[in-house]
């Protein structure tokens, strides 16, 4: 048991070149991070003189970056937008998953062969095979883009076949059908039961996709480019984009502006470390 | 009657979601293909059918195919560089050193941030950073921005997407490490197995399912590379780094040649469905039981 007895210096020796080893590469993968704080602050000239330098070294730091930033995104319309656009579609896509997922297991029919077959088979199709046909459509006969509910629907169809295959999954493995049926006994409907009965259980498979999900919705770029062109309904990726192709030689204001858009995440992530951690090995070991 | 219920049932539970996917990716998928067939301009009220002549339009677009060139050639980089990063990284983690938790946690931030803002953090990094060292240490390997140069925006583009990934197949290593059983690692060590033979030996076929996993999902991920691909480089300088995707966005949005452009991105899609599949296969094959 106690494995410090033979070659216990050496192992000791191992672990500490390891830890060294893994301090230079994490602190190498954290530099990139470390370029945005210290230059947020600063003025565009002493930026180009000395990118490295700490902030107290230098003079005339100010928070003008960050408002100038701020407001040249339109930043808080755009975390509005960013935020009901994920919501929404979060949402949409957990609910509506789950009851055909749950129909699918339920229901060994045809139609439940066919459309869970199809899921599976289209979870190999990229978005790029589907895009310009995509906007084809909706752009051109129905002329519905430029509609936040349309960036919504698109989300939720599109994440719709990894939503169902994880709680097919889960409802066959861990949902007994004795309960429900213990429940169509004291007289609940289907819905009823599904609501009351099923969707309590699957907690665990929900919180992940609502983590999957919604951190896919929050940072996707290419998809709501090609439906959201009005300026006031622009997303966060979008109008960090838009912005940067103006501000470009702006460094200290790019910098700010890319530390507003990394903050919110951060701080989710500090809090919800755990989770989202083990939400995304769940997701992707499935 | 009964039957009546079950139609209920299937209007409340199955169509809503059958709809969305139905609508969002079946018909588009299936009109793309009819797409490929027409020489629709994006704008034009008439379609022509013109058979198979974008397809031959596909085998004479040469940027086209110096696009999935390099697309491979980036590929092949990446995925190896990170699934032998990501691994061995892996590895050390799960050695019971002190701080595990926070090592894997800040490796997988670069995930939590859309490609956009993180192709521009890097941009600053190469074009204003790197020229600073080179400027103050007189070293011609920064001396330019890497990003003004064919070869290293190319090198500067794996490495971001190499940063950006391996935090991602970290975890699921990290998971497949602790999930090696205690007793088969005593046994192995019992029976004198050590250092590089009981990686061989042991831990490699036991670890062979997150090595599907994760060679699938770098695949996949760079061969579609888009994000990082338009904010680090754009295609720049002059569109030599510019990756199969945004060619074919390019074809389609730019150039306004949709049934081109979809074509090429249905080409894309089988290349990458035959490769993916090809690679799920030999994987799986090597997967062994504890």
């Amino acid at each position: 048991m106690n494995k410090t007895t033979i070659g216990g210096t050496k192992r000791k020796a191992a672990n500490l070149l390891a830890m060294a080893g893994l301090v230079i590469v994490f602190a190498a993968y954290m530099f990139p991070f470390l370029m945005v704080v210290i230059n947020a602050l600063k003025q565009k000239r002493d930026i180009i003189k000395s990118p490295f330098s700490w902030l107290f070294t230098i003079k005339g730091l100010s928070f003008d970056n960050f408002v100038k930033a701020f407001t040249q995104m339109d930043f808080l319309n755009a975390f509005k937008n960013s935020l009901i656009v994920t919501v929404s579609a979060t949402l949409l896509v957990t609910l509506l998953a789950a009851m055909l997922a749950y129909y699918i297991v339920r229901h060994n029919n045809g139609i439940s062969k066919i459309t869970f077959s199809l899921m599976v088979a289209s979870m190999i199709i990229p978005f790029q095979a589907i895009m310009i046909p995509l906007v084809s459509i909706y752009g051109g006969t129905l002329n519905i883009l430029n509609h936040r509910a349309t960036l919504i629907f698109m989300h939720v169809g599109f994440s719709m076949t990894m939503s169902v295959f994880m709680f097919h999954g889960f409802i066959k493995g861990s949902v007994p059908v004795a309960l429900e049926e213990a429940a169509y006994i004291d007289g609940c409907s289907r819905t009823q039961t599904f609501f009351k009965i099923v969707f309590p259980i699957l907690k665990p498979i929900i919180s992940t996709m609502v983590i999957l999900n919604s951190l896919a919705f929050w940072n996707d770029f290419l998809l709501p480019s090609l439906v959201l062109t009005d300026k006031k309904l622009l997303t966060l990726p979008l109008s960090t984009y838009s912005f940067y192709g103006t501000y470009s030689a702006d460094y200290g204001t790019i910098m700010a502006g890319l530390l507003l858009c990394v903050i919110p995440i951060l701080i989710l992530y500090i809090v919800l470390q755990k989770q989202i951690i083990s939400g995304v090995v769940a997701g992707a070991v499935k | 009657m009964k039957s009546n219920k079950r139609g209920k049932d299937f209007c409340i539970f199955a169509l809503p979601g059958m709809f969305c996917f139905f609508a969002v990716v079946i018909v588009p998928f299936i009109y793309g293909v009819y797409l490929t067939l027409t020489d629709w301009n994006g704008v034009a009220k008439v379609k022509n059918f013109i058979g198979l002549k974008n397809f031959g339009g596909v085998m004479k677009d040469t940027q086209f195919w110096t696009s999935l060139l390099l697309t491979f050639k980036y590929v092949i980089a990446v995925v190896i560089l990170v699934n032998l990063i990501a691994f061995i990284i892996a590895y050390l983690l799960t050695r019971g050193i002190k701080g595990q938790n926070f090592f894997r946690a800040g490796f997988f931030t670069p995930n939590l941030i859309g490609g956009i803002v993180l192709g521009y953090i890097w941009q600053f990094v190469f074009s204003r950073v790197f020229v600073s060292v080179g400027e103050s240490t007189g070293w011609n390997l920064f001396g330019v921005s890497w990003l003004s140069d064919p070869t290293k925006a190319f090198i500067a583009l794996v490495a971001v997407s190499v940063w950006q990934l391996s935090g991602y197949m970290i975890l699921i290593y990290v998971a497949g490490f602790m999930g090696l059983s205690e007793d088969v690692m005593e046994a192995a060590s019992i029976d004198g197995a050590t250092g590089w033979r009981k990686m061989k030996s042991i831990v490699m076929p036991l670890m062979m399912s997150s090595v599907t996993i994760c060679l699938f999902l770098t695949l996949s991920r760079a061969f579609m590379v888009y994000d990082v691909n338009l904010s680090l480089t754009a295609g720049a300088p002059y569109g030599t780094t510019e990756m199969a995707a945004m060619h074919v966005y390019e074809k389609a949005f730019t150039s306004r040649q949709f049934g081109l452009g979809q074509a090429e991105a249905l080409l894309l899609f089988i290349i990458v469905a035959c490769i993916s599949g090809i690679q799920v296969y030999l994987t799986k094959r090597k997967e062994v039981e504890a």
